[in-house]
């Protein structure tokens, strides 16, 4: 296991690469969601507020 | 005969785009799991060792995906901008937007990895080779294309704006792509060669395959994601916009 993660001597050099890349890809997709919960919480607001208003 | 031919425009309208966009984002995110899972499964336990770089060449398996993705993704939203200037069509400004910075983010990953792997094998994080620094304009273009956008108030002036920086931009793929070919460069040149054999053990390339398909599904699956809260902020008071929110979108 210990060996694994060494890589040879290059392990700060792999899990560099992948570490950062991994830690991009999953975090791009959390940022995404919560953009899509905002707006869409922001247009039922607003479709809210319209029917209040229009009564 | 006519009923046969799909109107394309039909899905050029934001309108009826959103809802296919989300069949779209879930069967890449499903395709995008499975190769990336099987790329990294192959990349530490299958690819073999290399004899001259150890196990240090493993960071191929990320650098030349997110390299060449980081061109695709401009090439294709440089289609997608003169699609946007020649039709007026507003669903490709957005594809454009979409996609904007995922290739941001795969520029970056390309020269990250690159530094990572340069220190060990040239011993050296960074040097103004013709390859990393026309890398480097490529992440300053994605970065321009996002700023111009967002300095312009009016949507569609930036959509046409930031088109016209994307197609301009298109000059600097070829150079990058060739940039070892026409410069003596620390980079080393193409392993994998259009017209004659490369010069690659199977496993490696075949990995190498698999993890850049799995990144493909993934830059689709995010800009599905991305494009329907552009869609969504862009179009919020369109009159289907609100027959969403009336169903509790």
């Amino acid at each position: 296991m210990a060996e694994f993660f060494h890589m040879g001597g290059y392990g700060l050099y792999v899990w560099g690469s992948f570490g950062v890349t991994a830690l991009l890809m999953v975090a791009e997709p959390l940022l995404l969601r919560s953009r899509s919960r905002q707006i869409k919480q922001r247009i039922l607001r607003l479709a809210r507020l319209e029917q209040g208003a229009n009564q | 005969m006519s009923s046969r031919l799909v109107n394309w425009f039909k899905f050029s309208s934001p309108a009826t785009f959103y809802p296919l966009s989300r069949k779209i984002g879930t069967i890449s995110t499903i395709i995008a799991v499975i190769l990336i899972a099987i790329g990294l499964y192959m990349s530490f336990f299958v690819a073999p060792t290399d004899y001259k770089q150890g196990e240090g060449y493993r960071i191929i398996f990320v650098h030349v995906p997110a390299s060449w993705m980081s061109m695709f993704i401009y090439l294709v939203m440089a289609g997608w901008a003169a699609l946007g200037l020649i039709f007026n069509t507003r669903l490709s400004a957005m594809m454009a937007q979409a996609l904007a910075p995922t290739g941001a983010m795969f520029a970056f990953l390309s020269l990250w990895t690159g530094s990572f792997w340069g220190k060990p094998m040239w011993g050296t994080w960074w040097v103004w080779d013709a390859r990393i620094t026309s890398e480097l304009i490529l992440l300053f273009l994605y970065l321009g294309y996002m700023a111009l956008r967002a300095a312009i108030d009016d949507p569609r002036r930036g959509d046409r704006a930031s088109a016209i920086l994307l197609l301009v931009g298109v000059v600097n793929v070829p150079i990058i792509y060739y940039s070892v070919q026409w410069w003596n460069t620390l980079h080393q040149g193409s392993t994998i060669k259009m017209s004659e054999e490369s010069t690659m053990d199977e496993t490696m390339l075949i990995t190498m395959l698999i993890m850049t398909l799995g990144f493909w599904a993934y830059s689709i699956a995010v800009a599905m994601a991305r494009l329907r809260s552009v869609i969504l902020e862009r179009e919020r008071s369109a009159n289907w916009v609100r027959e969403l929110a009336n169903g509790e979108l």
